[in-house]
């Protein structure tokens, strides 16, 4: 096992180099330079230069990838071009957005969809059914900025429910905070879970046909019993592949719904550290993004093998 | 039935929020593009100036509504007959936030940190005919000039050149310490910037107790936080296509002002077919402008003849030189050996007056023979490309900087024209005073970029305000690219 552990971090570290560098690549050949983007159209050529220097960019680019690696590693994020601040705090601060929406989403969305795919599969066929999977259907054609934009009109802007976007930050409590998030949260969290629902529905249809659930109702277990204990368990596996991806598509889908709501996160600094050519701030979130990604995928490989025994039966083999 | 639950608890959360109206002595105003730092003196976003110019930090001189230049923190100031030697005369009493004074120490410090070899100010060209600096004593500064220049005093007024004391000016990107009338309070980054009235102001002290600035990147969700209450004004809307519903809602007015924003499809003169003047006359004969205008900004902007802007004293109207003409623009082309027609590439940077101005462009383009090959690019690969490598044949681009007539002259400049004849005036009008003189030759400058059809000049950019009723001291115009909010104040 921990044989296993250790080849497992070894490629984890190798996958994120192999991304730092690959970044690193991508920002060198990306026309359009930091220096020049901060001072505009009227910028004489002195003040670029003097800029250049302050930055570090008159360096060459192998001394400015090794300085930014060893750097990142000992925990130094550098700091932003553009805000002048550590790009460490800048991530802090936006983390403290992205993740609760993101986890607030992957919930929303799991809370949805297992239970009403479950249903659906259960009621296979009948008016519960299709009209669960008609929702579904709709679901996942409809792109989630757009659900977004609905979702104000409705709450803000005709109902004054809510605020139109925003975040108040964490000063005045939490629960205003999260509140604000709880709108993003849906709009991100429903185009999720139709698919998620259509996912769990064929899987658990699957394992409903199986000969062991005959077994199980022959020998006079209850229908619940049934479904939940043997049917539903057994057909977590797809599920939950699909939330380990769903989970990196909700960062990303962050990128979009930040815009929507003008909410202060990651994928909104990203975005914007990306037009402004602040590089530092794009190549520490990405390297971050991705080492998130991987520790992820990592979970959910345990979560198998907690689902299905014949996989933790295969770790030990390793 | 639990997600219910949960779900109205929230939304529960979220009405308490809301439900705190803006107090009459707050404003909050939305900005669409967040400022990368707070120092208007190290970095060329509008969108410092937007939040800070004149409410935090102020000049010797400020431009006023109607783009004059008014008294700042100099209270007056003599100009020697010469026109080379200037001296203020500043004003007494003021303090920077940080409560250290404000003298000609600290003015001498601003221009000399700006001038110098290291300096990062974006506009370091505002500062150099500048010869020396002195401060005879604690309230007043003389600047002599290598030459001189006419709209020195207007530079002055410039976000670039605004003073900042030596103890904090290393620290004014992040915690940003002026002599305006209203304070930094804080900034949430990506979300919004906080100031507050200064009780310690030097002049009249400002009506509103606290402004905030909101960062509002997309056009739907700013006209729904404006629809929700949100925010009270947006001073520069984004979006043309949605002020109809503003101007249909009794809550709302629509205040329609103009900008600096000369909008050119810029010509690169190093481009063969683009060097030969009746190509340029062509395409601005192929150019429908009003056709743009009504396409892509849903009727708001004024077309324009030459670089200049429609509301200055000094406009010359030239709208009328290159009329709409299909069939002169089709002869000019084959006179200059493109009868069979001239393919060119058209370079669009982000902003919606380009994409979309851009595509009714290229379709006039093409009734004249001229194929166009749309390239869109973002700002860093505009800058790139085409302002500093010049590696482009058209681009559509707004040049917001006040009274910047004077590119034309720059020999390196990215439309790569080269005119002896303009060089000329605008030599002397750099150096004339006299007012009479100044007009007849900003006149001729004028004249000239429209004789020789410099670029297709299309229309001066409208800034589309859209304010709750009741606000009142808002700036309608953008003479210079800030919002000046120290006079607002709510009915």
């Amino acid at each position: 096992m921990l044989d296993f552990v250790i080849r497992r971090l070894t490629v984890l570290a190798a996958t994120l180099l192999v991304a730092a560098l690959i970044i690193f690549l991508v920002m060198e050949v990306l026309p359009g330079d930091p220096a020049e983007v901060m001072l505009g159209l009227n910028a004489q050529p002195d003040t670029l230069a003097a800029l250049r220097a302050q930055m570090g960019l008159d360096r060459p680019a192998p001394e400015r990838f090794a300085v930014w690696v060893l750097a990142f590693l000992s925990g130094d994020l550098g700091i932003s071009y553009t805000y002048d601040v550590p790009v460490a705090e800048l991530i802090g601060e936006r983390m403290g957005v992205t993740l609760p929406l993101a986890l607030m989403a992957i919930l929303l969305s799991t809370l949805i969809a297992l239970p009403s795919g479950v249903l659906s599969a259960t009621f296979r066929g009948r008016p519960a059914d299709t009209v669960i999977m008609g929702i579904a259907q709709l679901g996942v054609a409809v792109p989630n900025f757009w659900f977004a934009i609905l979702l104000i009109l409705l709450f803000a802007v005709s109902l004054g429910w809510t605020s139109a976007g925003g975040f108040p930050g964490y000063e005045d409590g939490i629960l205003p905070a999260l509140g604000a998030l709880l709108l993003p949260a849906i709009a991100l969290a429903l185009p999720q879970a139709a698919i998620l629902a259509r996912v769990t529905r064929s899987a658990v249809i699957d394992v409903l046909g199986e000969d062991y659930i005959r077994t199980a109702r022959a020998k006079g277990l209850s229908g619940g019993v049934v479904l939940w204990r043997h049917a539903v368990r057994n057909a977590l596996a797809a599920p939950l592949t699909i939330m380990g991806l769903q989970f990196s598509f909700l960062l990303a889908g962050t990128v979009i719904i930040e815009n929507v709501f003008y909410l202060p996160g990651l994928g909104r600094l990203i975005f914007q550290a990306i037009a402004q050519r602040d590089l530092i701030v794009v190549k520490d979130i990405v390297v971050l993004l991705v080492g998130l990604v991987i520790t992820v995928n990592f979970i959910v490989d345990m979560l198998y093998a907690w689902a299905d025994p014949r996989l933790r039966q295969g770790d030990n083999n390793v | 039935m639990k997600t219910k639950l949960f779900a109205a608890a929230f939304l529960a959360a979220g009405l308490g929020m809301s439900g705190q109206a803006a107090a009459k002595d707050g404003l909050t105003l939305g900005i669409g593009l967040e400022p990368p730092h707070l120092d208007p003196t190290a970095g060329a976003a509008a969108a410092i100036d937007e939040v800070v110019y004149q409410n935090v930090f102020e000049g010797l001189t400020r431009i006023g509504p109607d783009g004059s230049v008014l008294p700042g923190l100099a209270a007056e100031w003599d100009v020697s007959d010469d026109g080379l030697t200037y001296s203020f005369k500043l004003r007494d009493g003021v303090t920077f936030h940080d409560g250290t004074a404000f003298d000609s120490a600290d003015v001498l410090f601003s221009i000399n940190r700006a001038m110098a070899e290291d300096s990062t100010n974006a506009q370091k060209g505002l500062f150099e005919p500048i010869a020396t600096v002195a401060a005879p004593d604690a309230a007043t500064v003389t600047i002599a000039l290598k030459r001189p220049t006419g709209h020195f005093l207007f530079n002055l007024g410039w976000g670039d050149v605004v003073m900042v004391a030596p103890e904090s000016a290393d620290t004014n990107k992040t915690a940003p310490v002026g002599t305006g009338p209203f304070t930094f309070d804080r900034w949430s980054k990506g979300s919004e910037i906080r100031l507050k009235r200064n009780d310690a102001y030097w002049g009249d002290a400002a009506k509103l107790a606290k402004v905030s600035f909101k960062i509002m990147p997309d056009a739907a969700s700013s006209a729904a936080a404006l629809m929700s209450g949100d925010i009270d004004v947006f001073p520069n809307f984004g979006a043309p296509e949605l002020l109809e519903q503003f101007r249909a809602d009794p809550r709302f007015e629509v205040v329609v002002g103009t900008t600096e924003g000369e909008t050119i499809l810029s010509m690169n003169h190093a481009n063969k077919a683009l060097s030969d003047i009746r190509v340029r006359r062509a395409i601005a004969h192929a150019v429908d402008r009003q056709a743009i205008i009504d396409g892509a900004m849903f009727g708001s902007g004024t077309t324009i003849g030459s670089h200049f802007a429609p509301h200055h004293p000094a406009y010359v109207d030239l709208t009328g030189m290159y009329p709409h003409d299909v069939a002169k623009a089709k002869a000019l082309l084959a006179e200059a050996g493109y009868a069979s027609g001239l393919k060119l590439r058209l370079t669009l940077p982000p902003p919606s007056y380009a994409r979309r101005g851009g595509e009714v462009i290229a379709a006039q383009l093409a009734t004249v023979g001229i194929e166009t090959e749309i390239i869109p690019v973002e700002w860093a690969q505009w800058l790139k490309q085409v302002f500093k490598t010049t590696d482009y044949d058209l681009t559509i681009v707004s040049h917001t900087e006040p009274f910047d007539i004077g590119i034309y002259a720059r020999d390196s400049y990215y439309f790569n024209y080269k005119s002896e004849r303009f060089n000329k005036v605008y030599a002397e009008l750099t150096e004339a005073v006299d007012p009479a003189k100044r007009k007849a030759l900003i006149g001729q400058a004028q004249t000239v970029l429209a004789e020789d059809s410099v670029n297709g000049f299309l229309f001066e950019l409208a800034q589309n305000g859209v304010w709750k009723k009741g606000i009142k001291g808002l700036w309608a115009n953008r003479p210079i690219q800030a919002n000046d909010v120290t006079g607002a104040y709510w009915e």
